[in-house]
């Protein structure tokens, strides 16, 4: 059994007298469709940055793909095949999405560093931002600033981004958040055709999209695993309808 | 060396009475003005053309010097700056450099490029001598007129009702008015105030300094930027100690290695800001 | 989706990722103005070659700036250390001119490598204290060190001929003017290739967004450590060229009085498109010829004043707009 994409191991993040993390230890396995929900407040941001490297973790480790990351910045990481999405759109708003996807290729092809040829001249590298453009239905608006696009093109934008580094693992923070109503079925669309060998991590509040899309959940309930399984045993655990899914009746 | 020591505290002082109303403005505001020094001239000038012009005595020339810049502060205050508070800082400063570029050939062609001279009243002047120390008349009187406008707004500002809502505003502005403080009206006095300072201390600077001429804003922007890069922005009593540290250090470093002269203060400031980048002026959010 | 509409995107694409390669006829025109001009006006040789070096000066700045972001009110620093390391090695013996700008161009960078990671950290006001201070120590610095400086009384500079062939200096002001342009067309034209390369346009990304670069991978304290060192070459490059066209150097330069001015010529100019420097850099010198003609030290009124408005009707409109309208006449088409 190869190992899993993405692990951690009794993560312990405190800040001052808060215990932000307490003693978080799960993996993620190549191509799994997993998806993390908890209550406000349960601690998923400081998780979230704790496996992307933003923040360095008091106790435990992090490994990427069997590889301990946790000393690693968090543009290292990125290198190694972790990308995210961020909950609010962290876009570039004078580029247009060519750009934008063209730079992620470029610096993927370890190209970034490249201070003479023009960008775009790599005839592989315009197919490939081509590609992107028609997956996630942006190239209407390929060569509009970011700004002028919708919110709901912007957060597909978001996804398309982080696709664009060839990710081995994919965590998203609330993809479908603040999209409005007429543009949310691109956002799950796009998400249900992401490839099939990325390991994807969901954090999301959205229980239909998580319960449409989730082949395994997670539970964080104030920094710690309240428990992990597949979608039906965690829609009936009592535990969890008490913590969470009873607060959250309209998802 | 205790001479020394004197003098740094006394020009400390005037330091900090010229350069709180940029740190409370700052604080307050988030706006960096580096106009500041404008008004401290303002101050300056009126003393020295009251004195020199109309005969007023030095000490009935003070509450004018602070008068003045702060009634400029108010307007300018309500007609410009308001406009730029949510602004970057590069257009905060760019603004702020705009005026200051404004107000010096101003005042070079309304008063002329000499120094305007203010002189000390005969019972300011001289040495007295305290256990065989020696130490300036003037020195004195500074330490102990700045001294005590430093305390009254330590008192203000924690024991009266404006004072804690001005400590509340400038620690989140947003929820400040949210609770009903008048904002507004409190970054208007509050920048009036700290202009009208500025201009007391301008005053009070005049002879040490030896006079105030037209570039006098430039010449000492950097310094009151240095006192609140090291003093902070969170008060009185940090704008009070990175002045008093700024002032002794200045003074001591210029006698003792005259050959380093101001670099050592540019040189803490830098160091400083090295040590602590956000804790200066972001209370936890680096802008 | 039929073959012609992705024909027409693909197309459409490389379109948009190569339009800023090629050259456009006002850019042309704009060099071969300038070209003429110093053979027009020869004896206005003097403030051409001021323009062009100011040029050169606020081009760095740009790159910085405009480029990447980060704000900056002590890029005298390098200017002036670039003039006094020209100055002191022609003082020194060695007068060749391109040979003295390399060399100048490396002291400079040199620093701009060991004060970048100051930059790294901290807010925007953070970075505009720290670099002010970098400058005012250094100025302080050459102030105390007269006997390399020659304090207020400068160094006596004579240059050979550029490339053995043009003499420069007193007598060969045009000469000067046309080595102060060869100089900036040719660094201009470097800086032109990088700000479309890949490391350009990632430099645009730190800008927009540092976190989004960064997690795209980017290191970018090491994209700005790099544009940071190649800005401070070219202000030290500008420096250097002030030294050995004028043959004056003094201990001003340092001051903050040229990093203020600077700022404000790329902001008349407009910062981000590497045009703005230079255009800036013209408007602001002639306005000072004129103006001081008529009203000698109140000029710099008129400067605040022009400063003050144009950050209250704001930077970003102008600039927009600017571009807009250059746009409109490039392409024919509106917007």
């Amino acid at each position: 059994m190869s190992a899993p994409a993405l692990e951690a191991r009794g993560l312990v993040r405190r800040f001052g007298g808060l215990l932000a993390t307490d003693d978080v230890s799960f993996s993620v396995q190549p191509g799994a469709r997993q998806a993390l929900i908890g209550p406000n407040g349960a601690g998923k941001t400081t998780l979230i940055n704790l496996l992307t490297g933003v923040v360095k973790p008091n106790e435990g480790a992090v490994l990427l793909q069997g590889e301990d990351v946790t000393m690693l910045s968090s543009n290292k990481r990125v290198r190694r095949g972790l990308a995210r999405t961020f909950q609010i759109n962290q876009l570039f708003p004078d580029l247009s999405p060519a750009e934008s996807l063209g730079l992620a290729i470029s610096e993927r092809n370890q190209s970034g560093k490249d201070f003479w040829r023009v960008a775009g001249g790599k005839p592989i590298i315009v197919a490939e931002i081509e590609d992107l453009l028609t997956r996630f239905g942006l190239e209407a608006s390929m060569d509009q600033p970011t700004r002028t696009l919708p919110y709901g093109k912007q957060r597909l934008l978001e996804i398309a981004l982080a696709l664009a580094c060839k990710p081995k693992v994919l965590l998203l923070d609330e993809p479908a958040a603040g999209v409005p109503e007429e543009e949310r079925h691109d956002i799950l669309a796009a998400l249900a055709a992401l490839p099939a060998d990325v390991a994807i991590l969901l954090i999301e509040h959205d229980m239909d999209l998580v319960f449409n899309f989730a082949t395994r959940i997670s539970v964080l309930v104030a920094g710690h695993l309240l428990c992990e399984g597949e979608p039906d045993a965690i829609a009936k655990d009592e535990r969890v309808r008490a913590v969470y899914l009873g607060e959250d009746a309209h998802g | 060396m205790l001479t020394i020591l004197l003098d740094g505290i006394a020009y400390g002082m005037l330091l900090f009475v010229l350069s709180c109303g940029l740190s409370v403005t700052l604080g307050l505001m988030n706006f960096i003005n580096l106009a500041h020094g404008a008004f401290a001239m303002v101050g300056g000038y009126v003393t020295a053309l009251l004195m020199n012009r109309a005969g007023v005595p030095f000490l009935v020339t003070l509450p004018l010097a602070f008068l003045a810049p702060a009634l400029i502060g108010i307007v300018l205050e309500r007609t410009l700056y308001r406009r730029l508070y949510g602004a970057s800082p590069l257009d905060q400063v760019l603004f702020t450099i705009g005026l200051v570029f404004m107000a010096m050939p101003a005042a070079n062609y309304l008063l002329g490029d000499q120094p305007q001279q203010v002189h000390l009243p005969a019972w300011l002047s001289g040495r007295i001598e305290f256990h065989g120390v020696g130490i300036g008349v003037y020195r004195l009187f500074i330490i102990g007129v700045c001294g005590a406008i430093a305390a009254a707004l330590q008192i203000f500002l924690v024991r009266t009702r404006f004072g804690a809502r001005l400590r509340a505003s400038v620690d989140d502005a947003r929820v400040a008015s949210g609770v009903g403080i008048n904002v507004d009206f409190l970054f208007a006095i509050t920048f009036a105030v700290g202009s009208g300072l500025a201009g007391l201390g301008g005053a009070l600077a005049a002879d040490v300094v030896g006079g105030i001429d037209p570039s006098f804003p430039l010449k000492f922007m950097v310094t009151f930027l240095i006192v609140v890069t090291i003093g902070g922005s969170n008060g009185i009593l940090g704008a009070l100690v990175g002045s008093l540290l700024l002032g002794i250090l200045d003074v001591a470093g210029k006698y003792y290695v005259p050959s380093l002269g101001a670099f050592i203060i540019y040189f803490v400031m830098v160091v400083t800001l090295i040590l602590r980048p956000q804790g200066l002026f972001a209370r936890g959010d680096g802008r | 989706m039929s073959a012609v509409a992705t024909l027409t995107n693909t197309a459409r694409l490389k379109a948009h990722l190569q339009r800023r390669e090629r050259w456009r006829w006002w850019e042309i025109a704009f060099w071969l103005a300038i070209l003429a001009a110093v053979f027009a006006i020869p004896s206005r040789a003097g403030l051409i070659n001021e323009i062009l070096i100011a040029g050169l000066f606020a081009l760095s700045l740009d790159l910085i700036l405009g480029l990447t972001g980060i704000v900056s009110l002590g890029h005298a620093a390098f200017f002036g250390l670039g003039a006094y390391s020209a100055a002191i090695l022609s003082s020194a013996g060695l007068a060749d001119p391109t040979l003295g700008l390399v060399i100048s161009a490396l002291i400079a960078a040199a620093l701009g490598l060991a004060t970048a990671p100051l930059l790294l950290r901290g807010s925007d006001l953070t970075r505009l204290m720290v670099t002010m201070g970098i400058a005012l120590m250094l100025g302080e610095l050459a102030n105390r060190n007269s006997w390399i400086t020659g304090g207020a009384d400068g160094l006596n500079i004579s240059m050979a001929p550029v490339l053995g062939l043009f003499p420069i200096g007193f007598t060969g002001q045009r000469n000067a003017a046309l080595y102060s342009l060869a100089v900036l067309f040719l660094l201009f034209l470097m800086a032109r290739r990088l700000a479309q390369s890949p490391f350009g346009l990632s430099l645009s990304a730190v800008r927009e967004n540092k976190l989004r670069a960064g997690a795209l991978g980017i290191s970018t304290s090491r994209r700005i450590i790099a544009i940071y060192a190649v800005s401070a070459a070219y202000a030290g490059v500008a420096g250097a060229l002030l030294a050995q066209t004028t043959q004056i150097v003094s201990l001003d330069l340092f001051d903050f009085h040229r990093s203020a001015d600077v700022m404000l010529m790329l902001i008349i100019g407009g910062a981000g498109y590497l045009y703005g420097g230079i255009i800036g850099a013209a408007i602001f010198i002639v306005m000072k010829d004129v103006i001081s003609g008529a009203t000698p030290e109140y000029w710099e009124f008129w400067i605040g004043a022009l400063l003050v408005a144009l950050v209250l009707i704001g930077r970003e409109r102008i600039s927009m707009h600017v571009r807009r309208t250059l746009g409109r006449l490039i392409s024919g088409r509106s917007s």
